[in-house]
């Protein structure tokens, strides 16, 4: 019997997977977005398997607004990496420094 | 009890994958990693009665959101091993941290599970399919919100666009207002020059 404590469990562990991966490779922007990728996942999985167990259909609509959001920052993301890239010829965020902020 | 197996497989598959996601030294890997994990967390939504929701995951992500991440780590010339020099200056830090987190969780969790049970957990009859049911809730209840997520999108393609695109400086491309204006009168000149002279342009 799958409970929704199960689901929770691997949703959480995805969700400190990708925090975890955004902590280990900082200065690479690629693995960055992969971990908020990982991120988005997990909280899919939790909206989904929240309206499975709940009987509420809403749940799925939002898991696919969290989709829709995850297809554009992705984009986006890769869209300024790749002018950066051309810019300074490289992809370290220590690179990015040029607002001094 | 095989729903029970199966979740296991597909929920086991998608954490190592994701572990393999953030440690694997080649970022080309990283994004078929990453890939693995997605089909995997599109299974555990089958499981949970999304089907959906599952196989847009395929699609979106592995279809337009994987492979976008794969031309991009392969168009972009790096020297990752040089790029990967901090791991092991940020790595007691970042397990710290994943630690914390993990805590807040379990703890979350916990707390949740001593305070009232889930109310109204009862599964719904599978009266009608899920796209059916999903379809008729967002054509309906979220029409505006749906709207609005089509809109984002339109606005993250155009944004890439704007953002990649450059005018190339060394392009020899027809003027078409130019050659529209030009007319007879200015484009052809009768001359006639005298022996041994040359013609003036």
């Amino acid at each position: 019997m799958i409970t929704l404590s199960h689901y929770l469990t691997v949703a959480a562990i995805l969700f400190v997977l990708g925090v975890l991966g955004i902590f280990i490779n900082r200065r690479n922007v690629i693995l960055i977005l992969m971990a908020i990728e990982l991120i988005l996942l997990a909280v899919n999985i939790n909206l989904v398997a929240f309206s499975a167990f709940l009987g509420d259909i809403v749940g799925q609509i939002m898991a696919m607004f969290v989709l829709t959001v995850a297809a554009a920052e992705a984009a986006i993301g890769l869209a300024i990496l790749v002018i950066f890239f051309r810019r300074r010829g490289s992809i370290a965020v220590d690179d990015v420094n040029r607002m001094h902020g | 009890m095989i729903a029970l197996i199966a979740f296991y497989l597909f929920a086991a598959v998608t954490i190592a994958s994701a572990v393999l996601v953030i440690f694997s030294r080649n970022p080309v890997h990283s994004v078929l990693w990453l890939i693995l994990a997605f089909f995997n967390a599109a299974g555990l939504m089958l499981i949970a009665g999304a089907e959906f929701i599952a196989l847009l995951l395929v699609i979106v992500y592995v279809g337009a959101v994987a492979v976008l991440f794969l031309f991009v780590v392969m168009m972009l010339d790096i020297d990752f091993a040089e790029l990967r020099s901090g791991f092991t200056k940020n790595l007691p830090f970042g397990i710290i941290v994943a630690f914390v987190l993990l805590a807040e969780v379990v703890f979350a969790i916990s707390a949740h599970r001593s305070g009232p049970a889930l109310s109204g957990a009862t599964p719904p009859e599978a009266v009608q399919p899920n796209i059916v049911a999903l379809g008729q809730v967002l054509y309906s209840r979220f029409l505006f919100p749906f709207e609005i997520a089509g809109l984002i999108l339109l606005v993250a393609m155009i944004g890439a666009i704007v953002l990649t695109h450059r005018k190339r400086g060394d392009l020899r491309t027809p003027k078409v207002p130019r050659q529209i204006a030009r007319r007879p009168g200015e484009a052809v000149k009768l001359s006639k020059p005298a022996v041994g002279e040359g013609v003036e342009l």
